[in-house]
């Protein structure tokens, strides 16, 4: 057993392996003083099954702990001639089912060596990169304390093609440093007459705890099971996860002879399995998939994030987001001007909820004329528009679940514009032209009509530049509107089949199309007042489009 | 980051040091009990003014979450708020009469006691309506906190202000000594933040929620900041530049993640809205010794006078912190 602090738990634990009839010998860091050290020994005293070792200086991914190991094999299988499986451990493993089921096993495979082994290139859980050249560079500085020397030292390494050579006969291998292995294959390992050798070989390589037993038993072992038999989960930085006491029924249900590592203040995770084995036994039904899945997640959700979550400690660079926003949704432009109340006719073809324009200047537009919407987000433009971009992105994370749509437009605030297009999520529809619509069906003086027109214009034009930019990703549609009135409903129905919100069928409905006699007319008008409007395509100079009929149009049902 | 904005923080760093070494002059010890301290201890840093109501639900709060030693600096309270912790068993307590805003807002002089007494140690600097929620604080204490940023090599941990208030007027329902305050200020805004970065320290500008919405909604530049860093596993070289919204040396500002990951982060529960606010916003705004000349309490004042409602329609109840990281104000990172 290696241990370097919790002491306290260390004994509890030696105890109750040696309880069972099992010896321990225990290393303890030298880092710990010696006074610590001795108060130790001393309360261990009455155990006569636990024996102390010689102690060395373990540092994390140095010699120390392998050197510690070694003295302490050698001196359980030189005191202890009837041992035949030895288990390393450590101070804050524990121990989760009964220790005699542990016994039962290993007598029933009494050639057998559990220690997860694998060939550099076959694992994917280095960490800082290295892998192979875990053995054939050299680590004289230390990961923790000399970060930057280690580092540059490894760089230049690189650099100038130094190479340590791999003694002969060996094959590296890597694998988790807690193993069970024989009496034959650790004696073996430990009275190799290249020891010396290999010693001095494996000194200098990086993490030697997770190689040298790994490698070396591949050359004596005639029965290796390449897994471990401690449970033991590793986050993304290569340090283990830690059970707490919220995690006592996860433990129950796992079938793993030895749990590491415990928060030693988890007291009743100790309590549990180490004085009731009674009540450790009464077990729920196994099931270790679990744990993988909850420390899984963990890792996911610090390497990934939540998609579309912008908060305190997730604030994404940009093109680093993954997922500008939470959910799909709809961005309409063009529509709400060119239908008499497009919203209503949406939401009900729908199901979604359906804003008005939610930049525009006066308010944020929230459907129904709410003004405070999901997440106490408030239609106040200037709030809105002190950071448009966080607007959007909250407004999709509060509503997760139901589908949004809003319009868009030239007289709105431009802000998003480009985070609209960028965004996969987005679905944006444009007909392009149809802001004069209103200007058409106003009663404004013509000349400020003119002004106004060629100012949304411009506007548009700027829009239409940056859904057609190579980094737009929404799927984006546009129709001139010309071409749109031709045959509006079979862009509607496309665009309500992608929603796809409700169940698949033919639109029964279409919405009222604003009645646009005159509206060429009024083009014309534009056109000779010096003005270019180009973005409604070829309308007829005279009358409105040729289907328009003379009476506003009821809706009609198409089967 | 060029050497010569490195060296200027690193002379502005030095300059805070200096001030809150200074300052140390106007902090009179009324009990100080830092003899009892042990190593690895976790301590608790506060500046508080008339804050005796609060004060028996904010020991017994923190003391269940596992902070050993309070210090507590003291500004000219007259509700005995002084004498009442004076007997704390667990307490240090400073008294000062200077002013707060001379102080940076109680900064230096917590700056002086942390350089003084907190080297080594885990400190959490809230002020007394600020409730510390971590991920499984309902079942861990405070100290498995720490010992997992120590493993992980992590020096501070992010909290976000969230606003609590109640339903109906802020006054309705007075609040009494030893009471929990969310009972009353059960309320708050799940997501209407907006977060910007600091480009000279490095740490997030976080603005919105009900302040935001109800007092704000025309210069929404004027928001009182949320983003905070109340714990850190202090060095006698740190300190804290704005309240704790950010300190020096900027990596220490560096509580969020840049590439898609969450890291680990809490909430500050902060119940400000209780009746005693009214008082209190009355009281600031004659002595003006708030941030940017009191411009939040001025904003306050103006609309209290009229129907002081703070919640609405889509305003979350508080049920715990697991709630709170589904909605995305706070997250477990990779602690599991």
């Amino acid at each position: 057993m290696l241990a370097h602090t919790a002491l306290g738990r260390a004994e509890q634990v030696a105890r109750h392996w040696a309880a069972s009839g099992c010896p321990v010998v225990i290393h303890v860091d030298k880092k710990v003083d010696r006074k610590t050290y001795r108060e130790f020994q001393a309360a261990m005293k009455d155990a006569h099954l636990v024996k102390f070792c010689k102690r060395h200086y373990c540092e994390w991914g140095g010699w120390g702990i392998t050197a510690a190991t070694q003295v302490a094999a050698e001196k359980m299988l030189s005191n202890f001639a009837d041992v035949r499986h030895v288990f390393l451990a450590s101070g804050s493993c524990l121990p989760l089912r009964p220790v005699n089921e542990l016994l039962d096993y290993l007598d029933a495979r009494p050639r057998t060596d559990f220690i997860e082994s694998a060939t550099t290139s076959d694992v994917p859980w280095t960490v800082g990169g290295l892998d192979i050249e875990r053995f054939t560079l050299r680590f004289p500085f230390s990961w923790k304390t000399q970060r930057r020397l280690f580092d540059k030292h490894v760089a230049l390494q690189r650099k100038i093609g130094l190479k340590r050579r791999i003694p002969k006969g060996l094959v590296p291998h890597m694998g988790s440093q807690w193993w069970c292995l024989t009496r034959q294959t650790l004696s073996a390992v430990l009275e190799d007459p290249e020891r010396p050798k290999y010693d001095r070989y494996f000194r200098k390589v990086w993490i030697p705890d997770e190689s040298y037993f790994q490698t070396l038993a591949r050359q004596y072992s005639s029965n290796i099971e390449s897994r471990s038999l401690t449970l033991s989960k590793f986050d993304f930085q290569g340090k283990p996860h830690i059970f707490y006491d919220d995690h006592l029924q996860l433990l129950r249900r796992s079938d793993c002879f030895v749990a590491r590592k415990i928060w030693p203040h988890a007291d009743r995770v100790y309590d549990a399995f180490l004085t009731n084995e009674a009540g450790a036994m009464k077990r729920a039904e196994p099931n270790p998939g679990k744990i993988d899945r909850i420390f899984a997640k963990a890792v996911e959700r610090r390497t990934r994030g939540r998609a579309g979550l912008i908060m305190h400690s997730r604030f994404p660079n940009e093109g680093w987001e993954n997922g500008l926003t939470c959910a799909p949704y709809s961005v309409f432009q063009g529509f709400a001007e060119l239908f008499e109340d497009f919203e209503l006719w949406l939401a009900k073809a729908t199901g979604t909820q359906v804003h008005g324009h939610l930049f525009s200047k006066e308010r944020a537009a929230f459907s129904t004329g709410q003004s405070v919407i999901n997440g106490g987000l408030g239609d106040s433009p200037l709030l809105r528009d002190y950071n448009g971009a966080a607007f959007l992105t909250n407004l999709i994370w509060n509503t997760r679940g139901e589908r949004q749509c809003f319009q868009f437009g030239p007289a709105d605030t431009q802000e998003i514009c480009w985070k609209l297009s960028k965004d996969p999520n987005a679905q944006i529809s444009v007909i392009t032209g149809a802001w004069a619509v209103p200007l058409f069906k106003s009663n404004q003086n013509f000349s400020d009509l003119r002004r106004e027109a060629a100012r949304l214009q411009k506007i548009e034009n700027k829009f239409l530049y940056k859904l057609r930019n190579p980094y737009a990703k929404a799927r984006i549609r546009i129709w001139t509107m010309a071409e749109f009135i031709e045959n509006p409903m079979e862009p509607l129905q496309t665009i309500i089949d992608e929603i796809g919100n409700a169940p698949q069928r033919r639109l029964s409905e279409a919405p009222r199309m604003a009645d646009l006699k005159g509206f060429g007319q009024f083009l014309q008008n534009l056109k000779n007042q010096g003005m270019h409007p180009h973005l409604m395509g070829d309308f007829p100079i005279h009358d409105g489009p040729t289907v328009q009929p003379d009476k506003p149009r009821k809706p009609y049902l198409v089967k | 980051m060029g050497i010569v904005s490195t060296y200027r923080l690193r002379l502005q760093r030095k300059r805070w040091r200096i001030r809150a070494i200074r300052k140390r002059r106007e902090l009179e010890p009324i009990r100080n009990r830092t003899s009892q301290i042990k190593n690895g201890d976790i301590f608790l840093f506060s500046t508080m003014r008339n804050e005796h109501v609060r004060l028996p639900y904010f020991l017994k709060y923190y003391r269940d979450l596992g902070v050993n030693h309070f210090f507590i600096v003291d500004n000219d309270s007259n509700d005995g708020g002084l004498e009442y912790l004076a007997e704390q068993p667990d307490v240090s307590v400073w008294h000062t009469q200077n002013g707060y805003k001379r102080s940076r807002y109680g900064v230096d002089w917590l700056n002086w006691l942390q350089l003084r007494y907190a080297h080594g140690h885990w400190c959490l600097t809230v002020d007394p309506d600020e409730f510390f929620l971590f991920p499984f604080c309902d079942t861990r204490p405070i100290r498995a906190l720490t010992d997992w940023l120590d493993a992980s090599s992590i020096k501070s941990f992010s909290a976000m202000l969230l606003d609590m208030y109640p339903k109906g007027r802020i006054d309705a329902e007075p609040y009494m000594p030893g009471q929990n305050p969310m009972d009353i200020a059960c309320w708050f805004d799940s997501g209407n933040y907006t977060s910007e970065k600091n480009k000279k320290l490095g740490n997030l500008w976080i603005q919105g929620g009900p302040r935001a919405r109800v007092f704000f909604p025309d210069t929404p530049e004027k928001a009182p900041a949320l983003n905070k860093i109340p714990l850190v596993k202090w060095d006698r070289r740190y300190t804290y530049v704005s309240s704790t919204h950010n300190l020096l040396p900027r990596g220490l500002n560096l509580v969020y993640d840049e590439w898609g990951g969450e890291k680990a982060s809490g909430v500050l529960l902060h119940t400000k809205f209780l009746n005693t606010f009214t008082e209190k916003a009355t009281e600031e705004l004659e002595r003006k010794q708030h941030y940017s000349a009191s411009v939040e309490y001025q904003a306050y004042a103006e609309r209290l006078a009229e129907n002081p409602d703070l919640w609405c329609k889509w305003s979350e109840k508080y049920i715990n912190w697991r709630q709170l990281e589904i909605l995305g104000l706070m997250s477990k990172g990779n602690w599991a």
